[in-house]
């Protein structure tokens, strides 16, 4: 056994309750970083030196809580350290920025699991007394956010990482499954705050916890998982802040609530950028549903180009447009598009980006990608920003994105989609759409953009057309 | 137990976190989320608490440890690779010297 030798070196010359406020001021300080550390999230200028200070923040609220007096051994918290420390770093240097999705969900996984396990140890280990309904409520919320986020964000990872499909799961009498679930949660729930020594129903409070975590998000297709992501993003930091309660440890409430905070905003933007409602995302199986038969007769026709006759296009056109999706990220597209943008600017054109809030599989995930791919962040505008600037632009390069820039949200009543913000990539000159095939998008909904007269579609695989622009733009320059 | 104290920081932390968050813009919205999950892994404090703790009960000991040894492991891994990745993600956002023709 190692003695908590941290502790014992400080109460050499410092009192009990000096060391108690010596704890208390270093999670206050670690709390003031964490805040400015995310408040220099606003510009990527000073977003580097923000995370320095919300780093040194984590160090100082680690450090001291070894002066805690609760703890008297460390060997334990140093293996945990230690493997934590490594499968970190591995996880880190490892992953490539087109899994990020995957590794935040995973990583929304590790935080709820943490978080519940230390609820589920402190009512093992009978710190909840069968009179404190106080800290019952707090523990129940800790394991039981905890629990559901963990399974949720596994089954989320699992989507995302391609091992399960990415199609919303649903199965007959999936409802009244769903709502016999809830019904024990909160029974469970009420029970054990009416009698906090109930032990047999906490543990059935954390299994079904887990089960409900899983029937959360199975139904929840991949096109839909940004929402998930802020979703779950929000519960595993309300999860912390539970934790805060039942240990009344205000740098947990606060980096909690921070977390909270994220997540509940970013959820309102994605769920805003789709014009669906959460109960919609989370309940409505979007994607399943069957395409209407009554749909829109299509006018015109589709015009497939080859990539030697859509450069010849891009070469004559003074601005463009890029608009990225998912299909970029799956093809890896992103270094073929820096190269045809480079080669486009340095002829003189003006080329940004338009990226809609929904775009990819998680928020900002075109953004990421494209910096990995070294284009300049002021080239990456949102749909609000440049939205008013398609009507004046030669030619628009829709790259993997299919729903976004559907123009049935604008104009087709009776599609499922109809009041989603979309890009109005149609009025511009041109469209290029690069697609692999003539399948319609993630919702199953025909894109009538495709038959519009100014539309031109470059069928294959995205990185190859973008490389045979480039090539076939140097063979007009020769 | 004291509930209201927590619940006004509680309360005063959202809003905080409400007014720093909504001024991160678009293009961050990836490594914010990343930064968030790496603060919020100040659960690792609380995991520190029950794998340190003294056992007195042996009947509960051992699963009690291998249940805290994982939320500190679990933890540190948001820690740890939470910053990491975050900052390597941060990185890459930059500006073209060379080309920006301004």
């Amino acid at each position: 056994m190692i003695d908590n030798y941290v502790r014992k070196v400080f109460s050499s010359f410092l009192g009990d309750q000096e060391i108690q406020l010596s704890i208390g001021i270093a999670y206050l300080v670690a709390s003031v970083l964490f805040i400015f550390g995310l408040k220099f999230l606003s510009s990527p200028r000073t977003a580097r030196r923000g995370m320095f200070m919300a780093e040194a923040g984590m160090a100082v609220a680690i450090v001291s809580t070894l002066l805690d007096s609760e703890i008297v051994s460390l060997e334990w918290i140093l293996l945990g350290l230690v493997i934590g420390s490594i499968a970190g770093y591995i996880i880190a240097l490892l992953t490539p920025m087109t899994a990020m999705p995957q590794r935040t969900a995973l990583s929304h996984a590790f935080g709820a699991l943490a978080v519940a396990l230390v609820g589920v140890t402190k009512y093992y280990t009978g710190h909840v007394k069968p009179d404190d309904h106080g800290l019952m409520i707090a523990i129940g919320m800790e394991v039981l956010l905890g629990a559901l986020t963990f399974t949720g964000s596994m089954v989320a990872f699992a989507k995302l990482n391609g091992t399960l499909p990415g199609a919303p799961i649903q199965y007959k009498g999936q409802n009244p499954v769903n709502i016999t679930i809830i019904v024990i949660l909160l029974a469970s729930f009420g029970y054990l705050i009416y009698n906090p020594g109930a032990s047999e129903l906490f543990y059935v409070l954390a299994f079904v916890a887990l089960l409900f975590g899983i029937s959360l998000v199975l139904p929840i297709g991949a096109a839909d998982m940004p929402v998930v992501m802020s979703l779950l993003n929000a519960y595993a930091g309300l999860g912390a802040c539970a934790t805060g309660f039942a240990l009344n440890n205000n740098v947990l409430i606060i980096a909690g609530a921070l977390d909270g905070a994220s997540g509940v905003i970013l959820s309102i933007i994605m769920t805003k950028a789709m014009n669906r409602s959460m109960t919609n995302v989370l309940f409505g199986g979007f994607g399943a549903v069957a395409p209407t038969a009554e749909a829109r007769e299509v006018k015109g026709s589709i015009k497939g180009q080859t990539a030697e006759e859509a450069a010849a296009i891009l070469d004559v056109a003074e601005s463009v447009i890029i608009v990225p999706g998912y299909g970029m990220a799956v093809s890896q597209a992103q270094h073929s598009c820096k190269k045809l943008v480079d080669y486009l600017i340095k002829k003189g054109k003006t080329v940004r980006f338009a990226i809609h809030p929904v775009a990819g599989r998680m928020p900002g995930h075109m953004n990421v990608l494209l910096a990995e791919a070294g284009v300049d962040y002021d080239l990456l505008c949102d749909m609000d920003q440049i939205n008013d600037d398609f009507p004046t632009t030669d030619v628009s390069i829709v790259i993997g994105a299919n729903d976004v820039v559907n123009p049935a949200a604008k104009e087709d009543k009776s599609s499922p989609i109809y009041g989603m913000p979309i890009l109005n990539v149609d009025l511009s000159r041109t469209v290029m759409v690069l697609k692999r095939g003539m399948s319609p998008g993630f919702s199953g909904i025909e894109n009538e953009l495709f038959y519009k007269d100014n539309c031109v579609m470059v069928f294959g695989d995205a990185k190859k057309t973008l490389d045979g622009f480039v090539t076939s733009l140097q063979e007009l320059d020769a | 137990m004291d509930i209201l104290g927590p619940l006004y920081i509680f309360i005063l932390a959202a809003f905080v976190g409400y007014n720093v968050i909504h001024k991160v813009p678009p293009l961050l919205h990836t490594p914010l989320m990343s930064a968030t999950n790496a603060i919020s892994a100040i659960s690792v404090v609380a995991a520190l608490i029950v794998a340190g703790m003294e056992h007195s009960d042996d009947s509960t000991k051992t699963l009690a440890i291998i249940m805290s040894v994982i939320a500190v492991a679990a933890a540190t891994t948001n820690v740890v690779g939470g910053f990491l990745i975050t900052d390597r993600m941060l990185k890459m956002f930059k500006k073209e010297k060379n080309e920006a023709g301004k």
